[in-house]
């Protein structure tokens, strides 16, 4: 529990002073997302550390950014509570900050929202090194632009998060998960159709053939809508949810590229099945194995969104989503806005910025 | 320069550009003449109001891009509306601008109910998104007062909310895509069919900008399935104080109610002679919780709500069926105009505000209503912290109208105090430009207007609004006023 603000501020101030670049390191357990740099001195935040303040009954925890998130959700078990985003640990360490910065979330997100959704207000230092404050500790806050999510993505090309505060949910009384064998059409098909459905469907991943549902909430809803649905009842679940989350499934182990695909739900499976894992009720789909960028960008767009390199492959060249022209301007305009003389995390996001 | 030329040059550019505009917009979609502009003046908040220089209403998106493009070329203003049921003049027009309705753009594009998305245009009402998507078991979550009224675009630009935000969040929470034309009249898509798109969340940014980054022109939203169930427990107190205690307790259980309001016991009497819905008039406070869900969740939930809210000594009342649930909200959704009948005019705020901050903040109220000598009806969405307290006023009499404003920043600035913020919901338009000095230091107010410029370099779009400049937010600081320096664009001030 330390507070570091004033030697990030000074070491970011003396970076600028000097034109030397900054590579900013939470826990250090993200360092493959993104593309592969080697500039800069590291800007350790993971030693401001702690949580500021956690108001249960008001929802609200506050926390510096290089707290844990095992110290976080620790905290929150304590109270019945939990991150509802389900941020993925990947191998331990992980911060807040830097969940933030790669808006990271876990199986849950499309039913309970993403960090990014969960983000009420934050500190950070911008590229100037001043120390600012936006949104706030209150669920609802409309006031200036909404610099905080804005974050979310970023890789922390826009500033150094220092500070986050999060609205936090009740854990669920009752979680169960079904199993059902079903090629990936039709799982395609049954996760949208249920997820249209108000019953309390909390994650629904497909692999290898087989469907995988989670179900939270109260004990009445959720065995009630259990009996509907049919299917085996799964022992041990959470370490598989876990395991989904945090990569640990042998589909990601393959010393091969992953690729995240975020996509319309329902875009029809393409490919054969071998490869795949298909989570998010559709719409966050995995693929293991090499390919060409072009030719999967291609396949992205035509399923309504757009394909990531998140892990392995060539991370030299690009690995994010290419932008259109006018974007593309755009974003370099927003850094500079942000981070004029570009000491931030240069190349990690895209190569031009 | 002296006004006469002002003038006459504020005509001749009128004239110039109603007749570039006629080159590519019809006959009908340029107005001109002050009377035909006359609704457009203001807003919501019809407090503020301005006569803009030129009204126009495009059909198409290339014709946004035309009229934004010849804009920017003459270094013209320009302010998006919508439905105008904005409460912060966040759409007021700009005397020497182009107030540019998206009126037109009316059409709901797409339903897809298997992906549970809707693809629309700006100009869609809010309650139109839901009454598409009803057949197919599903509705749009946000939903603002105004929502018979109000359009898509406007909800995006200020990222409304409404009473079901605890649960099912704002604008910005239920957003997948839009489609933005820049200042410089380019097309961006932010967004995409999938979640969490890479990069920096431009979405996010764009969401609650007031109009002061793009005019959007086209919105994917998502879609939530129907609860089987809803039903809602009022619950009458006989302190402010004990019904803050009770939601509370609530959220303890870890029961996150769809919605849950609170009113204060002059907003309840207001409402109870408007619309007869079997309010106590006699509680000092008085809670709606609405639960939904599986039937069975619902159930489950309703009996632990009504058990504890009668275990803290309140007199309950549990809705039997759907209509008698429409009749307990009813009194709710009608307190601003039944506080309308009470006093000729209301000027209704914004704050949040830690719950537990509730009595406080209440109490605090009491006193700058007496200091001020005017009276204050609450209706508070309990469960997310944003009160919206009702000043009442009378127009007429000379003044009057001054010190509910003075009274309103007040309470902006006490939100603030207690750890909340000067705008849950309304945005801040020209009405709270003043308290963002209050809520943000100088170095937050300059990245803002950095990032504006990354938008739109010259500050042609909306200026005026959102962002105040920084040597005001020192004067206002300085001064700490009782906020009754009188406004140029207020109707019966002095100037």
């Amino acid at each position: 529990m330390t507070d570091a603000t004033q030697a990030l501020i000074e070491q970011i101030t003396s970076a600028r002073a000097e034109q030397r670049q900054l590579r900013i390191v939470g826990g250090n357990s993200k360092a493959f997302i993104g593309r592969a740099t080697t500039e800069g001195e590291p800007l350790e935040v993971g030693r401001h550390s702690g949580i500021v303040s956690y108001q249960p009954v008001e929802l609200v925890l506050t926390a510096r950014a290089g707290t844990p998130l095992a110290e976080i959700e620790a905290a929150l078990a304590e109270q019945g509570q939990m991150l509802a985003f389900e941020p993925p640990h990947f191998g331990g360490g992980a911060t807040i900050g830097g969940t933030l910065a790669c808006n990271q979330s876990g199986p849950a997100r499309p039913w309970s929202g993403s960090v990014r959704d969960m983000v009420l207000g934050l500190r950070l230092i911008n590229g100037r090194g001043e120390h600012l404050r936006f949104g706030g500790q209150v669920i609802k806050n409309v006031a200036g632009y909404d610099v905080s999510r804005l974050q979310a993505g970023a890789l922390g090309t826009l500033g150094v998060i220092t500070e986050v505060s999060l609205k936090v949910m009740p854990t669920p009384a009752v979680t169960l998960t079904l199993v059902q064998e079903m090629p990936a059409d039709q799982a395609i098909a049954q996760m949208n159709r249920y997820s249209g459905l108000p019953k309390p469907l909390n994650g629904a991943f497909w692999h290898d053939g087989k469907l995988y549902l989670r179900l939270a909430g109260a004990e009445s809803a959720v065995n009630g809508t259990a009996q509907q649905w049919g299917g085996e009842r799964l022992n041990d679940a959470d370490t598989l949810w876990q395991q989904l989350n945090n990569h640990q499934l042998d589909f990601f182990n393959a010393d091969r590229p992953l690729w995240r695909f975020s996509v319309n739900s329902t875009a029809p499976h393409w490919q054969s099945e071998q490869n795949w894992l298909l989570d998010w009720g559709g719409s966050q789909r995995w693929l293991s194995g090499e390919g060409d960028p072009a030719v999967l960008a291609e396949q992205a767009n035509a399923a309504g969104g757009q394909v990531s390199l998140f892990r392995g492959g060539d991370r030299q060249g690009e690995v994010s989503p290419a932008l259109a022209p006018p974007l593309q301007k755009l974003h370099q305009r927003l850094k500079d806005a942000m981070d004029p003389d570009g000491i931030f995390n240069k190349g990690r996001l895209y190569g031009w910025m | 320069m002296t006004t006469a030329t002002a003038d006459s040059s504020n005509a001749d550019i009128k004239s110039v550009l109603a007749a570039e505009f006629a080159r590519f917009l019809p006959p009908d979609s340029i107005i001109a003449d002050e009377e035909t502009q006359k609704p457009y003046e203001c807003d919501g908040l019809s407090m503020y109001c301005e006569m803009p220089l030129l009204v126009v209403l495009p059909e198409t998106v290339a014709q946004v891009q035309q009229v934004l493009r010849l804009c920017h070329q003459r270094g013209v203003p320009v302010v998006a509306r919508g439905a105008g049921t904005g409460l912060c003049a966040g759409a007021m027009p700009h005397s020497d601008g182009v107030l540019l309705s998206l009126a037109k753009f009316n059409r709901i594009l797409d339903i897809d109910p298997l992906a549970r998305t809707a693809r629309l245009q700006p100009g869609v009402r809010n309650l139109a998104i839901s009454e598409a998507a009803w057949p197919h078991g599903l509705y749009y979550g946000p939903d603002p007062s105004s929502q018979i009224a109000c359009s898509i675009g406007g909800n995006v630009a200020e990222n409304s909310g409404g009473v079901h935000c605890l649960k099912y969040g704002l604008t910005v929470h239920n957003l997948l895509q839009v489609e933005m034309i820049t200042v410089e009249g380019e097309r961006l898509v932010i967004g995409s069919a999938g979640l969490d798109s890479g990069g920096p969340d431009l979405l996010a940014l764009i969401t609650g900008s007031e109009g002061l980054l793009g005019v959007i022109t086209e919105v994917t939203v998502k879609l939530l399935p129907m609860p089987e169930k809803a039903q809602v427990v009022m619950a009458a107190f006989d302190s402010v104080q004990t019904a803050g205690e009770a939601v509370s307790a609530v959220i303890s259980r870890g029961i996150i109610p769809a919605g849950l309001e609170m009113m204060d016991e002059h907003a309840i009497v207001a409402a109870e002679a408007f619309v007869h819905a079997g309010y106590p008039t006699d509680a000092e406070a008085l809670l709606l919780c609405e639960v939904d869900g599986t039937r069975e969740e619902v159930e489950e939930h309703i009996q632990q709500v009504a058990g504890l809210f009668e275990s803290m000594g309140a007199s309950i009342r549990v809705s039997r069926d759907d209509a008698e649930r429409a009749l307990l909200w009813k009194g709710r959704k009608s307190a601003f105009p039944a506080v309308g009948r009470i006093s000729p005019d209301y000027y209704c705020m914004d704050g949040t505000i830690p719950r537990g901050k509730l009595a406080h903040v209440l109490m605090a109220m009491q006193d700058m209503s007496a200091h001020y000598g005017l009276r204050v009806a609450n209706v508070f969405h309990a469960g997310d912290g944003n009160l919206h307290p009702l000043i009442l006023f009378d127009a007429n009499m000379p003044g009057e109208f001054e010190r509910a404003e003075a009274f309103g920043g007040k309470i902006l600035e006490l939100c603030v105090a207690v750890g909340g913020c000067i705008t849950g919901e309304h945005g801040v338009g020209v009405e709270k430009i003043r308290q963002m000095a209050i809520q943000f230091g100088d170095a937050e107010i300059a990245q803002f207007h950095a990032i504006k410029a990354a938008f739109d370099p010259v500050g042609t779009l909306n200026p005026g609004k959102g962002i105040p400049v920084l040597k005001n937010c020192q004067e206002y600081r300085a001064l700490k006023p009782d906020g009754m320096q009188p406004l140029s664009h207020v109707h019966g001030s002095t100037l």
